[in-house]
């Protein structure tokens, strides 16, 4: 179905050519950040507090200091004095590296220690002696923002409760008043809860400062080098480390899906311990620390309502947000959207009016909020758009998938300026669900379904039909820490033909070093297996704000587009000059300038390029190379309609999903392969959520599920079989056409699943069940209902 | 992750294991598959001096019919007895729970000992020993005893294995021909291990059932037999109604467990429910 432009030899888009850095990942051949080790290389491995809340009284470090090997025990005091104990977040708030005197969660550091050995490290841990006084830590979001309740940052001065910030987005008197006199109002509550990217590689990090040469190179899992490199030098640089002498590389990482665009105490606590000592430190989180300490994902109570017409046309919609972020504000968001792009909740449907509005809430939680394979909270968009969606058509009697072709934004409506002010540049959402309807048997599955209720068997359908938001961003609107979402990608052709690109982006497994040479391929025409990707080293790749809310391609590949054009015209006037014609006879397919009309007479890009080294024109600068910084003009909007069918145990509660279907549109696609590839993991990663994970504290501020003995990552044992499939709706305004598409599985396939969930049950009076469906909530909801 | 300093010992025989074991006292552990305690000792909940592996022992990897009884080497792995084909001709539910344990690592490395004297309340085991009426050898360097399995298991992690004890065979009475017998579990999402297993076996003669045995994992503290249950279906001929009253008796008499994942009353049911669908599979 998909078309290419190029030959298999030269791997343009379209072809689903193997991924190039396969080779060394399935032969174990990796470079991870733990795979590094340096001489004389000391390590770090960090105390942390039992409690989620209390005052420190004392840390005593003598007996640790007495083990043979240890060589420093930091503490908050140690860096107060170089003003290094506070930091600063992506949201601008602040989050502790070392506390000084006041723990705030649960696992939070309290001390590191500094050894030659890592084990000696551990056993010192064990030794360094802390006194806590705990304190009651205020757990519930909605306790928190009660006028009596304990304020938890009293380091801020002035601050007299809980709040961290208000949002508002829409028209709320236009769209009140449509509320007040709608025929048909649905409204629901739900949580999407707290939970964690747990990549398969925890966080690390290796600082090496050079004190003769004054220079830091930072090895660290990090999905934005270039960021790092440059809150380092702001946060360091007074004490030296400008940032000419700050070096980040990237290496091979094992899954980021956001968790590794913040900065956590401990990479500051290793520079620090790197710079005062001079010598490499390196700090590897373990399993526990990772899941319970570093920064969570989701946390938001959602109050969704929507507005009709008793035949079925969506009228308004609204929101109320209360978003949980722990003790700080610690999300990486654009930084003019402090609830990311959560305004995409109108989603796919035509109507005119919306409003949401959130407030943000310090809670003695881990601090985050970061986007958790979302671009930014659209999980939680759009499981409150397609959950209240089915409210709706259950209201009204209607069949979910009708109610959404009835209210679906009409493919010649595009460009289309959605009620909160989004400009979707394209879709074709009537084609996707049409045919996801007919891959899964949709009519079938509804005789299916009467008859099996009519024996009192539970089985259900989902729909999801999702407009995502991702290639962050314009730079009018879009930046973090001040620094603008372009990104970037460099080029240089070597005589002999063969190429090297370098991008400001990261790749943590999305496959870029494969993509990103089939988009220069389809370009350039030269074969896609000789073009090297480069990323992850600041001290040699363009600058660029990194891979994270499936940006890459949507910013980064358009870079590599745009300087592919600039090179071929650049070739252009190389083959006119060689051919001795004027540039206006010639003609380009992939791989060659041909004169029109005499098809042998041509120079292949080969050619040529050898030609900008040894024959070039006289005027023209020598040298095949081009860079470009692309700057968004829009942000692209993929779109997929995803249906899944559950059945259920009614004695046990256990939900089987039996089939999913997901049909994505993500513009024109560059590899089939690895979009099939991202779309399996990103519906387990949506799985993961409906079904399975949540991080569950106790009133006292204990996580309950802090191992993966008993927090769930589903696996392929979990995994139903997949059933996917595309539609292609180019968008209009990126150089290839291409829309990015690693989110959209993750943020569709929840509330798909949940709405099968629900339509199973609806017939018993259920119209909403909070995620992770577990077997006991479903039976709980069974026997409230009297099903059983 | 990382665990604090030990000493490694390896034990050759069950002998030399004893020796080692009254050599190194308290402070020592056995260390057969390590699917226990290695978790343990790296998240610092058991930091013994000694460990001493046993798992090179060949003399306490075997399964064997000797006499009645159907014997079973300590140190055989989950996965040797998932794939015994004499267990499944004798006891099905042996080879069953087996099979229910864990992912294929932990059945290729975990062992039956090892679980046993672990005694985690939601380990699979116990039900079907139970039920199977089983007993375990315990030898120490004073010699050795046996102990019926409903003894052995005392409480939460808490057997009556001493401290210079080597569990060194299980023994199953061979049950006679007209027995079927099966394991079924409903299991934590994340873990694997038991919310509730159930084991029965049931021996017919003139279309009622004679002898009724039930046991669960994973309800309570203790892994225990159901005599209720047992009581309630012992000399009935097996109908469908008779199985649904049998079944209701489930786990009333113990002090069910209660967590985050699976409340009490959760539990309580799930037991009724594997309870019955035991008793269905092996009277169908
Ligand atoms: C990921 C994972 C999933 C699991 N899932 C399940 C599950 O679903 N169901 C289940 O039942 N179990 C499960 N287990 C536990 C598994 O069955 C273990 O193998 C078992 O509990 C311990 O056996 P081991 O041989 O590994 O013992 P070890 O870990 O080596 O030892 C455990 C304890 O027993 C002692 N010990 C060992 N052998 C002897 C002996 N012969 N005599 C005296 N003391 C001895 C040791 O000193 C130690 O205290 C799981 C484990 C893991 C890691």
């Amino acid at each position: 179905m998909i078309q290419c432009k190029t030959s298999k030899e030269i791997g343009g888009m379209g072809h689903s050519m193997r991924r190039k850095e396969d080779a060394r990942f399935i032969q174990g051949k990796g470079q991870y950040v733990d795979d590094i080790k340096l001489p004389e290389m000391l390590y770090m491995d960090i105390v942390r507090s039992p409690f989620a809340y209390a005052k420190i009284t004392n840390i005593n470090i003598e007996k640790a200091m007495a083990l043979p090997g240890v060589l420093a025990v930091i503490t908050g005091k140690d860096l107060e004095q170089y003003n290094l104990h506070w930091m600063p977040t992506l949201m601008s708030d602040t989050q502790m590296v070392l506390p000084v005197d006041t723990v705030m969660y649960q696992s939070q550091e309290v001390a590191a220690v500094i050894a030659t050995e890592r084990y000696i490290a551990a056993d010192a841990v064990e030794l360094v002696e802390v006194e806590y006084e705990p304190m009651q830590p205020v757990m519930d979001p909605y306790k928190a923002m009660e006028a009596d309740a304990p304020v938890l940052r009293i380091d801020k001065e002035g601050k007299t409760d809980n709040h961290i910030w208000h949002w508002e987005a829409g028209d709320k008197e236009a769209t009140d008043r449509i509320f007040d006199d709608a025929e048909v109002k649905v409204k629901e509550q739900m949580h999407i809860p707290r939970i964690h990217v747990a990549s398969i590689e925890t966080c690390g990090c290796v600082a090496n400062y050079d004190k003769v040469n004054n220079h830091l190179t930072m090895y660290m899992t990090t999905q934005a080098p270039h960021a790092i490199r440059t809150v380092i030098a702001l946060v360091a640089g007074h004490v030296g480390l400008t940032e000419e002498k700050v070096r980040v590389i990237s290496p091979d990482i094992g899954g980021g899906f956001g968790g590794k665009v913040p900065v956590y105490p401990g990479y500051v606590i290793a520079i620090a311990a790197s710079f005062l000592i001079g010598k490499p430190v390196k700090w590897i989180e373990d399993r526990s620390e990772n899941l319970q300490a570093d920064s969570f994902a989701r946390d938001y109570h959602i109050t969704a309502e929507m507005a009709g017409t008793k035949d079925g046309k969506i009228l308004a919609t609204r929101f109320k947000l209360l978003c949980d972020h722990g003790y700080t504000d610690a999300a990486a968001n654009p930084s003019k959207f402090p609830t990311g792009l959560f305004s995409i909740c109108t989603g796919s449907y035509d109507y005119g009016h919306s409003y949401a509005e959130a407030d943000a809430v310090y809670t003695n939680k881990p601090p985050g909020g970061v986007a958790y394979r979302c671009s930014f909270r659209v999980t939680e968009a759009v499981h409150a758009i397609e959950r209240i969606t089915d409210c709706y058509a259950q209201e009204i009697n209607k069949d979910p998938a009708q109610l959404r072709f009835d209210n679906f934004i009409n493919k010649d409506q595009f460009p289309y300026k959605s009620a909160l002010g989004w400009e979707y540049d394209s879709g074709d959402y009537h084609q996707g669900l049409q045919k996801a309807m007919e891959v899964v048997g949709y009519d079938d599955l509804r005789k299916e379904q009467a008859e099996k209720r009519a024996r009192g068997e539970l089985m259900g359908i989902g729909i999801s039909t999702f407009t995502e938001i991702v290639g962050a961003g314009p730079s009018r609107e879009f930046d973090i820490l001040g620094i603008k979402m372009f990104d970037s990608a460099e080029i240089r052709v070597h005589p002999t033909g063969k190429a090297i690109a370098r991008f400001g982006t990261k790749s943590q497994g999305q496959g870029h070093e494969t993509t990103y040479a089939q988009i220069v391929a389809e370009e350039l025409g030269i074969p896609a297996e000789h073009i090297q990707v480069e990323e992850g080293d600041t001290d040699t790749a363009p600058y660029g704000l990194g891979t994270y809310a499936s940006r890459s391609t949507p910013t980064a590949g358009a870079a590599a587009a745009i300087a592919s054009r600039k090179l071929r015209e650049k070739a252009k006037k190389i083959a006119a000059y060689l051919l001795e014609v004027s540039e206006e006879d010639l003609e380009w397919e992939p791989g060659k300038f041909f004169v029109k009309g005499a098809p042998d007479k041509a120079k292949t890009i080969q050619e040529i390029v050898f030609a900008a080294y040894t024959n070039h024109p006289q005027g023209m600068e020598a040298g095949f190379e081009a860079t470009h910084y692309y700057d968004p003009p829009n942000l692209t909007f993929p779109s997929g309609a995803y249906i899944c069918v559950v059945d259920i145990d009614k004695e046990t509660g256990e939900v089987k999903v039996r089939r999913f279907v997901a049909i994505d549109d993500c513009g024109h696609i560059i590899n089939p392969m690895i979009v099939q590839g991202q779309v399996h993991g990103g519906l387990t990663q949506g799985l993961a959520p409906a079904l399975y994970e949540e991080l569950i504290y106790d009133e006292e501020g204990n996580i309950l599920n802090g191992t993966f003995m008993d927090y769930l990552v589903p696996t392929a044992v979990e995994s139903p079989s997949w059933e996917t499939g595309h539609t292609v709706t180019p968008s209009p305004h990126h150089p290839i056409g291409a829309k990015g598409v690693g989110e959209s599985p993750t943020v569709g396939a929840p509330p798909a699943i949940v709405n099968a969930v629900v339509d199973a049950l609806s017939h018993l009076g259920v119209t909403h069940m909070e995620i992770p469906i577990t077997a006991p909530k479903v039976w709980k909801i069974l026997k409230e209902k009297g099903a059983l | 992750m990382i665990p604090s300093e030990f000493e490694y010992c390896r034990a050759g025989s069950v002998e030399e294991a004893l020796d080692l074991l009254a050599q190194k006292g308290p402070d020592a552990k056995i260390l057969a598959g390590g699917h226990s305690l290695l978790p343990a000792m790296k998240l610092r909940l058991n930091s013994p001096g000694a460990v001493i592996d046993i798992s090179g022992i060949g003399e306490l990897s075997y399964i064997k019919e000797e006499g009645s009884h159907l014997v079973i080497g300590a140190c055989t792995t989950h996965g040797d007895i998932a794939k015994s084909t004499l267990l499944s001709e004798k006891i099905p539910m042996i080879v069953e729970a087996a099979a229910e344990i864990g992912d294929v690592q932990v059945r290729n490395k975990g062992t039956i000992g090892g679980s046993l004297a672990h005694a985690d309340p939601a380990a699979d085991w116990p039900a079907s020993l139970l039920a199977g009426e089983a007993e375990i050898v315990l030898a120490s360097s004073s010699g050795e005893r046996t102990v019926a399995a409903v003894d052995f298991f005392q409480g939460l992690f808490t057997t009556d294995l001493g401290e210079n004890e080597l569990i060194t065979e299980i023994r199953l009475p061979i049950p006679d021909a007209y027995t079927k017998s099966t394991y079924v579990k409903f299991e934590q999402p994340a873990s694997r291990f038991a919310i509730v297993g159930c084991a029965a076996s049931i021996t017919r003669s003139n279309g009622s059932c004679d002898k009724v045995r039930v046991a669960f994992t994973g309800v309570s503290s203790t892994p225990f037999r159901d005599q209720a249950v047992e009581q309630a279906l012992e000399g009935q001929a097996p109908s469908d109604d008779n199985i649904e009253a049998a079944a209701e008796k489930a786990a009333m008499s113990v002090e069910v467990m209660g967590d985050h994942f699976a409340s009490q009353e959760y539990r309580k049911h799930l037991a009724k429910v594997y309870a019955r669908r035991a008793l269905q599979a092996v009277l169908s």
